[in-house]
């Protein structure tokens, strides 16, 4: 679960209300319009083709693509999908829009409606969805420092778009931020954007209000833009409800305007009010036919939807996996596949998640691989938390045998024995070991035979000292226990 | 030499022609005619007779040349070539040079044809007259005073002075059926989604079609063959059957019933083109077309709400024109505000200002339900009117313009008197259906008279095929203008 924050209208008589709005670019292999490449971080304007850059007489395409993911989104978010919708246009002037109007959705979203669940602390709650609706990406301004020119690249105008409106359902920072990790989530398990918000394929704008508690009333709002991480949008929200209520206490009131939220000095600032709201004039895209979605084509998409970041949560635990493990594991998506591909062959769930969740994720965030590339294959783990539960290694060392297991396909085996690991279960030659100790230490063993406990421990530290650590620690207390009747 | 286009492909066909002298002489014929019509913005000489060239060689070597070999094309400067510049008559784009060709001239290349030049036209298709153009009006060759008509004024000066050749125009409202009337040539606006818009600058996107100017209507009918067909890069092209349409027009009037609405003779109309249209009508009745009236009740509204559609669709599309990507960017300019602004001002003719103005007006909050989205309501009554219409009726006959070629600099200062002009072509844009324009005959001053066909969507083939069966009994598409490049053939009259 995402870190507590604290609620900032605590101690107040308001509760704010929280809605985002979210842009999410698709992971489709060509833009939404024509045939170029949908591709972060090539050479400025080489990713373009007459269409994208918008030159006169070039008309867009649909990419079947995009359809796809969006309306596969829509079914994991539980939205209506539309059977017949169309593409507007929504006409403004910017640089970096070279048509001067963006191709979107205006009053037929290709999704309505829906929700998404969101664990905030130990709750559940549901947010509600009003829209998801695709467009067109824009391209990027690029303002260089101290020329008096601007830049244009526009190997991102048309890259599909999602725009996802949640409901004001949200009430704290923490909401927002756990909706928003949710809503990501749900993103890289459709596999339909790599989310990425220092990348851009990921994109924010929050709106903030405040409201007496218990009101139904929804007030006047801002919209802060421009956030780029997770801590941004939170930091940012706290900010504004902070703002707001100050307002009120001091007896004003909040004026309805876009803001700009600065990360540096943790403030926000008027990006424009609200008689500088623009006059889109949407109206139906001319150049494209309405669509309309196959009743097949929509089952069969159904039929392509992963099991979702909550419902995997609550079968994690229905394995008899502790809430903070299969929390971890759900949060990333190639941690809890190499998990499940473990479970499969091994009757020890919780331990596997121990592992998964520790050694495994330690090494793909030390060298920011996933799971499935750290060099050690599920089955492998499984055979190592097997000679654990053999008594074959112990568990102080078995962390040494699965660091040498990496990046080779030696048995766990061949491991243990090569780095001297082996634990010795040899009921005979521990018996013997036990015996001499006993005779070593008369006067801890009276003291067990006493029945103090620590003697027990005592006796145990010599019988590993004797057998280089390798004695197996159950057997050898079961033997003192026998030998000495503590 | 001046053959037909029928004639040329042929003997190209048979060898008896090469594609290099059939190339020459187009354009020795535009070089005759265009100092006194201003007619072709651009002459490819070089270009063309290399590509001429290149396809008698390919002749020689026994590749099949394709359909349209040897057969010269001019292009409307709308409509995006690689070769040259394309300007759409506007100020705003004079030193364009488009990246890519549009669909049509990449199917006519392909086919054989060879592009020659690129026509005058009203700027971004904004007008009747092709005085809108930016670089000085075209002259009619019947009458050189007079406008040749518009938007595809060019196009419509070069079909009627010249011979052989497809000249490509669009029409949004009337452009190329207009001009054609006025300039005694045959011109078809084809079923909208016949053929591709890939390349043609938008003026109004919903109501925009490429179609061509020609001799008559079999050379029409083999243009469209080739032009005519589902394009993946045009959403709204539609992927139906592409029918022979030059034999289709050899199937006669027989049989066909032609509907004749009475609100398409409105009050004003020019007593000459009534008498014109209706002698045709009794024509094409003798050839055995069954003739009875209709009515398209809703046509008296097609002129506003055409203003009001296409208004708002040209205030969108012409938004990229603003000086930053391509295109006229003012020389003095402070923020990216006033580039954009001084640009557009500086860039666009008065026309297109003014129906942009409009646009953006009947867009914006407030009045886009009464205007916007009344005017679509409108439309589909228009076009149910059409529906009503053809389930009687195979083709709907009427005058293509109310008047005939007017004098330059007449109107122009009148846009609501120029707006009228277009009343009886408007339809067809609103209603998607086919629609050409055939000449049948002349006014006493010898201003050539235009009658229109309407058809079925997609049933451009009947509309040609009546076409056709007129052009056979009667040779006013013969007739030969006093601005030319030909000679009319021996016994006809000119």
């Amino acid at each position: 679960m995402p870190p507590e924050r604290r609620d900032p209208t605590q101690g107040t008589p308001f509760e704010a209300v929280i809605g985002l709005e979210v842009h999410v670019q698709l992971k489709t292999r060509t833009k939404m319009f024509c045939g170029c490449e949908n591709r972060f971080g090539a050479e400025p304007n080489t990713l373009t083709c007459p269409v994208c850059l918008g030159q006169p007489g070039s008309l867009p395409a649909i990419n079947r693509a995009a359809i796809e993911h969006a309306v596969r989104v829509g079914l994991a978010c539980g939205c209506d999908i539309a059977r017949s919708t169309k593409f507007d246009r929504k006409n403004y002037y910017y640089p970096d829009l070279p048509k001067n109007y963006q191709i979107s959705q205006y009053d037929q979203p290709l999704c309505d409606g829906g929700g998404l669940d969101v664990a905030v602390g130990s709750e559940r709650k549901r947010i509600g969805l009003t829209r998801i609706h695709l467009e067109e990406d824009a391209g990027k301004n690029i303002h260089a420092e101290g020329l008096p020119e601007s830049w244009v690249d526009l190997n991102r105008a048309g890259v599909p778009l999602l725009e996802i409106v949640s409901r004001p359902d949200m009430r704290t920072p923490t909401e927002a931020g756990a909706y928003l990790r949710m809503l990501r989530l749900v993103m890289l398990y459709l596999d339909v954007s790599d989310c990425n918000m220092e990348e851009g394929s990921l994109r924010c704008d929050v709106n903030v209000s405040i409201r007496p508690r218990g009101s139904g009333v929804l007030e006047t709002r801002t919209e802060i833009k421009n956030l780029n991480s997770f801590t941004n949008i939170e930091n940012a929200i706290e900010h504004e409800i902070e703002r707001q209520i100050a307002l009120r206490a001091a007896g004003k009131e909040v004026v309805q305007e876009t803001l700009h939220f600065d990360p540096v000095r943790g403030e926000t600032r008027t990006l424009r009010g609200k008689e500088e709201a623009h006059d889109y004039r949407y109206f139906p895209e001319p150049d494209l036919a309405p669509l309309h979605i196959d009743e097949k084509w929509l089952e069969s998409l159904r039929g392509t939807l992963p099991e979702l970041p909550i419902a995997r949560y609550e079968r994690f635990q229905s394995l008899g996996i502790q809430p903070y493990h299969a929390d971890v594991l759900v949060r990333d998506k190639d941690l809890a596949d190499f998990f499940e591909e473990g479970v499969k062959i091994c009757s020890k769930p919780q331990e596997i998640a121990n592992w998964v969740v520790n050694a495994v994720k330690e090494e793909t965030n030390a060298r920011g691989v996933s799971a499935a590339r750290i060099g050690i294959s599920p089955a492998r783990l499984v055979s190592l938390v097997e000679a654990i539960e053999g008594g074959k290694v112990s568990k102080q060392k078995a962390r040494d045998v699965f660091r040498s297991m990496l990046g080779n396909e030696d048995a766990v085996d061949a491991v243990i024995a090569s780095l001297g690991l082996g634990q010795v279960s040899d009921d005979a030659f521990l018996r013997a070991a036990v015996a001499e100790v006993i005779a070593e230490n008369p006067a801890a063993a009276d003291d067990v035979r006493k029945g103090k406990k620590n003697s027990v421990n005592f006796l145990m530290g010599q019988v590993m000292r004797k057998t280089k650590g390798q004695a197996n620690p159950g057997m050898v207390t079961k033997l003192i226990q026998e030998q000495l009747g503590g | 030499m001046s053959r037909g286009l029928l004639e040329i492909r042929d003997a190209v066909r048979s060898g008896a022609l090469t594609v290099a002298d059939s190339i020459a002489d187009a354009i020795r014929q535009i070089r005759k005619v265009d100092p006194e019509l201003h007619a072709a913005s651009q002459v490819f000489e070089t270009e063309a007779l290399e590509r001429a060239s290149e396809i008698d060689r390919s002749i020689a070597a026994g590749k099949d040349p394709g359909p349209l070999a040897g057969v010269a094309f001019t292009v409307k400067e709308n409509i995006c070539t690689r070769i040259g510049l394309t300007t759409a008559g506007s100020r705003i784009l004079e030193s364009y040079r488009a990246p890519y060709d549009a669909t049509v001239v990449d199917r006519l290349e392909r086919a054989g044809a060879v592009c020659v030049a690129k026509t005058n036209m009203d700027e971004f298709g904004m007008g009747s007259s092709t005085e809108n153009s930016a670089f000085g009006p075209t002259r009619n060759p019947w009458k050189t005073t007079h406008v040749p008509g518009g938007s595809s004024g060019g196009a419509a000066a070069l079909a009627a002075a010249t011979r052989g050749m497809i000249h490509l125009g669009s029409d949004t409202g009337g452009s190329i059926r207009q001009p054609a009337s006025y300039c005694g040539v045959t011109g078809i606006k084809p079923s909208y989604g016949r053929v591709s818009r890939y390349g043609l600058l938008a003026f109004a996107s919903s109501l925009d079609q490429i179609g061509s100017l020609q001799g008559s209507a079999r050379e029409c009918a083999a243009a469209l063959s080739v032009l005519a067909g589902r394009d993946p890069m045009d959403s709204t092209s539609l992927d139906r059957e592409v029918p022979d349409y030059l034999a289709e027009t050899k199937l006669g009037a027989r049989g066909l019933r032609i509907g004749v609405p009475r609100e398409y003779f409105p009050e004003g109309i020019d007593p000459a083109v009534r008498q014109r249209v209706l002698e045709a009508i009794d024509v094409l009745r003798k050839l055995g077309a069954t003739v009875k009236d209709v009515s398209l009740p809703h046509t008296r509204y097609a002129n506003p709400t055409y203003v009001l559609i296409s208004g708002a669709e040209a205030s969108s599309n012409l938004a990229r024109y603003d000086g930053v990507h391509y295109g006229y960017r003012a020389e003095k300019h402070g923020s990216i505000v006033d580039l954009y602004a001084r640009s557009r001002v500086e860039g666009f003719g008065p026309e297109v200002k003014r129906r942009v103005m409009v646009g953006t007006f009947v867009l914006s909050a407030g009045y886009h339900e009464a205007f916007y989205n009344g005017a679509c309501r409108v439309r589909k009554l228009i076009r149910r009117d059409f529906e009503t219409v053809f389930q009687e009726v195979d083709a709907v006959v009427c005058p293509t313009s109310p008047v005939t070629a007017f004098p330059i600099g007449d109107k122009i200062d009148d846009p609501l008197k120029l707006y009228a002009v277009d009343v009886l072509t408007v339809p067809a844009n609103l209603a998607s259906v086919p629609g050409a324009s055939f000449p049948c005959g002349a006014t006493s001053e010898g201003l050539p008279v235009g009658i229109q066909i309407y058809g079925r969507p997609f049933e451009d083939g009947t509309v040609l095929r009546l076409g056709a069966a007129f052009q056979d009994a009667t040779e006013h598409h013969l007739a030969a203008p006093p601005v030319r490049a030909w000679e009319p053939a021996a016994g006809r009259k000119g």
